[in-house]
């Protein structure tokens, strides 16, 4: 086992079952009554059938909730907040459950707000390229509304058919695009959100630079920990005149990585640079046909864009780097057809993994894009030093890895050594000068690998920000921060639906 | 012979000023502080800091001392604190395109270090010859160049500061992409130094790019001007700047001669980059928009490097116009962009009527640097200018936007709202606030809301 910076001893505290939580769902409490005269008997779920689904997020863990209420707007949620103030539980928004650390997880019990009633969008403004939405709007659903206006949001995490914009503001989600076109925070100019206590506010302004400190910048990522959204004003971002999509297929991993580093260092910023490891593709290709190959060591899918010119232009540059180091072929989609699958490969390959294993863990580190090489062969070898397979797929124009460590939770010993080679390769990415964290989110998977990266007195300040939003603590709780010790029991994790992931 | 204080103790006393002659050149509006401490390390800020918050001591920290003149007049100043001594490049990995830097490293140094590699931080700002990157996040300052490149919140990867107490704090990292903890960074941009005071900044770079052309479209009306404008945005031409500007603007701009010619009053100038076949599309199609928008007169200027040539005249326009006129006004408008005519006609009238000169420099992307120029009398110019700002203040408000006063006499800022209206999200602010800084010793007062 590895020694944590600041972690020394194994918590496992997060595994516990919290059941004197638990204990509440039983009873026909006065709040549940006062949020069902609130929203109707419908909105207001507390079965446990009706929970099971609600315990799980895209992530290992499990937490089930008080309750599960469903606001049809902004004074809904001002009302339920009210509520539990007064009856101090905990709140915890939610939009698809997409996440994959654990962020919409009722840790402390409590009310899950879900905001799949509140998915209207707002306004489009075709003019100045912005729209307001509600929190539960699908990811995709926004760009497919204003696309007959040559417009999209740029934001696409795997999981944008089903994600909302909602949870992508509080994950400050990426995508495999994030790489040329930012992710969700470089995308939103103003939030109204109604914080812990109760009180309305409206952050940021859709005409720029508007005075003060940057709010929306601090709000966006931090993980429904100080506020729940319940309006976002969002850039539109113009479709390119041009897309190529090219597949460069490779018979080593270390060429596949180092035309990685030659095309960031060579100064292209592809619209997009995925990479597949070949055990990943052979599972992606027996799931989606998309026909890559079965027999080569890593693909990279590249996308290049703009004008015809320059899209032209880079697509040849690019490929020049590939052919540099020894790709066996470089193939370019011919059109959006082609495109679409080489695409659908990629963002399905979680689902396809979830086909052959009973669990799987994702990491999320990320690493200087230098030190791409170094980061697969370690990788590599922690998988045969605790004997798991794993897989790589992953954005590698932004050094943001996805290894998914294939295992069997239902045995415990396997669950405690996943978690063992998981922190070793966590550790080497913050060696190599990384993050534990590029696009998921800390949540509750990650809150014990925070002090890897900050000392206790910048955690100290962080928790500052918190209480001065989230004073009771009632938001979220649990999350992000490093929670205290718990007695060590281990729960065997159950069979989770596969492919709910996303990248 | 002075007794040693404190700060000769925490940096050595070679590094600590208090003559008046020297204290006199770290005035913000007018205040003066009472010592001057140049700290060479994080360590010794966080010294420095504890130390001021244990007396109750107002700090102010600067850089080049550029851009002291933004926001209000400080509440109090007991501590300069000069990161010039912070002056090092600390890491740079150009195959990763990052950097790491203390906040007294020049843009001028920067830029050099970075162009060894081809590579740049998109930050072309005003006082770009001697400002510091420390002075230029901490106040926010922005660029021709973020119509294509954005603004420093989408480029800077992390920072290192000291808080009000005395913690030495970071957050992000030194990768391009991390969701680790929140990201208290961001905070840092514009909130000049009230929350913490900057050690350390992390920035992704970006390649130079190469082939840079810009051009400049004469026309006669806003309205022409302004079409030209929209036909590019919905264009696929995607420009690293693009801006409008009066030809009153223009002279500061170091515009060309052709201002005037064929009643031009009017100019978009518009810059690019790429090979010769890539630029060569950009002049096709902005020739075919110019004639479709009737420009009267069109020039073009190559040059490689975007921080040099017509970028770098206009980032020069704040201070070519307050050299030109110290008592110029400069008044920084934010609408969204199909109110751009609103918001110039608004200034328009508002200098009209209160018998100004007035300068137009509009960034595409709706916001606008307006200056007012008062003739001679400079009694009778406060109260014009004052009246022209609240005017414009009032109708930027009422589009939805928001107009702050940058730059004017200190003086003046009495009779002036130099951050706008009270905003609806201040308490949030104040909250902010107080976590960083509990006893309030950070630049006191200059913030939004006197914060």
């Amino acid at each position: 086992m590895v020694a944590l910076t600041g972690a020394e001893t194994r918590d496992y505290s997060r595994f516990v079952i919290a059941r004197e939580l638990r204990r509440d769902t039983l009873m026909a409490t006065p709040l549940l009554d006062d949020l069902k005269s609130l929203l109707g008997v419908d909105s207001v779920l507390h079965r446990p059938e009706e929970l099971l689904l609600y315990e799980y997020d895209g992530s290992v863990e499990t937490a089930r909730p008080t309750c599960v209420v469903f606001p049809r707007n902004t004074q809904d949620v001002v009302k339920i907040v009210k509520l539990a103030n007064r009856y101090n539980v905990p709140i915890v928004g939610r939009g698809a459950g997409t996440g994959l650390s654990g962020g919409a997880l009722a840790r402390r019990g409590g009310i899950v707000i879900g905001f799949s009633k509140m998915n209207r969008i707002l306004n489009v403004d075709i003019e100045n390229q912005q729209a307001t939405v509600q929190p539960g709007v699908v990811n995709s659903d926004l760009s497919a509304a204003v696309a007959h206006a040559g417009l999209h949001f740029a934001p696409d995490p795997s999981s944008q058919r089903a994600c909302t914009i909602g949870g992508n503001v509080a994950e400050n989600s990426g995508g495999p695009h994030t790489l040329a076109y930012g992710v969700t925070a470089n995308h939103v100019l103003s939030l109204e959100m109604v914080l812990p206590t109760g009180e309305l506010v409206r952050i940021g302004n859709a005409a720029l630079d508007s005075p003060g400190y940057d709010l929306p910048g601090l709000f966006v990522g931090s993980e429904g920990t100080l506020a729940l959204v319940t309006e976002i004003t969002v850039k539109l971002t113009p479709l390119p005149e041009s897309v190529r999509t090219l597949l460069a297929i490779f018979e080593t991993l270390d060429d596949a990585t180092e035309t990685v580093v030659d095309i960031t260092s060579g100064g292209i910023t592809p619209a997009a640079c995925e990479m597949l490891d070949g055990w990943t593709l052979r599972a992606v290709e027996a799931y989606v046909h998309a026909g890559f190959p079965l027999d080569c060591a890593a693909v990279l899918l590249l996308e290049v864009d703009g004008t015809c010119e320059l899209a032209g232009e880079s697509a040849e540059a690019v490929a020049e780097i590939c052919r540099a180091h020894h790709a066996r072929e470089v193939r370019v989609a011919k059109d959006a057809q082609e495109r679409d699958l080489l695409w659908k490969g990629r963002k399905n390959a979680f689902g396809a993994v979830g086909r052959l294993s009973p669990t799987y863990y994702v990491q999320d580190g990320v690493i200087p894009r230098t030190k791409l090489p170094a980061t697969l062969r370690k990788i590599d070898e922690i998988g045969k030093k605790y004997g798991f397979q794993i897989g790589n797929i992953f954005h590698a124009g932004d050094g943001n890895l996805h290894p998914l460590i294939l295992f069997d939770a239902r045995d415990a010993e396997q669950f405690r050594r996943v978690l063992a080679a998981s922190d070793e390769i966590i550790q080497f990415c913050i060696d190599m000068g990384g993050s534990i964290t590029g696009e998921h989110g800390v949540g509750m998977e990650k809150d014990r690998l925070m002090p890897m990266m900050f000392t206790d007195a910048e955690l100290e300040v962080m928790s500052r920000i918190r209480d001065a939003f989230n004073p009771g603590g009632l938001l979220n709780p649990e999350k992000i921060f490093p929670s205290k010790k718990g007695c060590g029991e281990i729960r065997s994790r159950p069979l989770t639906a596969n492919g709910v992931a996303r990248a | 012979m002075t007794f040693p204080t404190r700060m000769t103790v925490i940096v050595g006393s070679e590094y600590v000023r208090s003559d008046p002659a020297i204290l006199a050149d770290y005035a913000v509006d007018g205040c003066i502080p009472v010592e001057v401490a140049m700290p060479s390390s994080a360590a010794q800020v966080a010294e420095i800091v504890r130390h001021a918050a244990s007396e109750q001591l107002p700090v102010i920290a600067t850089g080049a001392r550029t851009k002291t003149g933004i926001g209000n007049v400080p509440r109090g100043y007991h501590y300069a604190v000069d990161t010039s001594r912070m002056n090092r490049v600390v890491a740079y990995d150009p195959g990763d395109l990052t950097l790491s830097v203390e906040p007294g490293v020049t843009l001028a140094k920067l830029a050099e270090v970075l162009a060894e590699h081809k590579q740049f931080l998109p930050l072309a700002v005003a006082f770009t010859d001697k400002a510091t990157i420390g002075g230029t996040i901490a106040s926010g300052v922005d660029s021709p160049l973020r119509h294509f490149y954005g603004t420093a919140r989408d480029f800077l990867l992390g920072a290192e500061f000291v808080t009000g107490d005395g913690v030495l704090a970071k957050s992000g990292g030194r990768v391009v992409k991390n969701v680790t903890g929140y990201d208290m960074h961001k905070l840092m941009i514009g909130s000049l130094g009230t929350l913490g005071i900057i050690t350390r900044l992390n920035f992704k770079t970006f390649p130079l790019p190469t082939g840079v052309r810009n051009w400049e479209v004469q026309f006669a009306s806003l309205d022409g001007a302004l079409s030209f404008r929209n036909r590019i945005t919905t264009s696929h031409l995607a420009p690293l700047t693009v801006e409008i500007m009066n030809s009153e603007a223009a002279g500061f701009a170091g515009g060309h001669q052709t201002s005037g010619v064929g009643g031009a009053r009017w100019t978009v100038a518009c810059g690019f980059a790429g090979s010769r076949e890539v630029t060569a599309r950009y002049e096709t199609e902005l020739n075919r928009l110019a004639g479709e928008c009737a420009a009267v007169a069109r020039v073009v200027a190559d040059g490689d490097d975007p921080q040099k040539g017509l970028v770098r005249s206009r980032c020069d326009y704040v201070d070519s116009a307050l050299k030109a006129n110290p008592s110029a006004t400069i008044v920084k408008a934010g609408v969204l962009p199909s109110q751009l005519a609103m918001a110039i006609r608004a200034a328009e009238d508002a200098a009209a009527k209160n018998r100004l000169r007035l300068a137009v420099n509009a960034r595409s992307v709706g916001v606008i640097y307006f200056v007012f120029l008062a003739g001679e009398e400079r009694g009778a110019a406060r109260s014009a200018v004052l009246r022209a700002c609240a005017e414009l203040q009032g109708a930027c408000g009422a589009l939805g936007g928001q107009a702050t006063i940058p730059w004017c006499p200190a003086e003046w800022k009495s009779g002036l709202k130099v951050w706008g209206p009270e905003r609806s999200d201040l308490s949030e602010m104040k909250k902010l606030k107080n976590a960083f800084d509990p006893s309030g010793i950070l630049s006191p007062g200059r913030f939004v809301g006197d914060i």
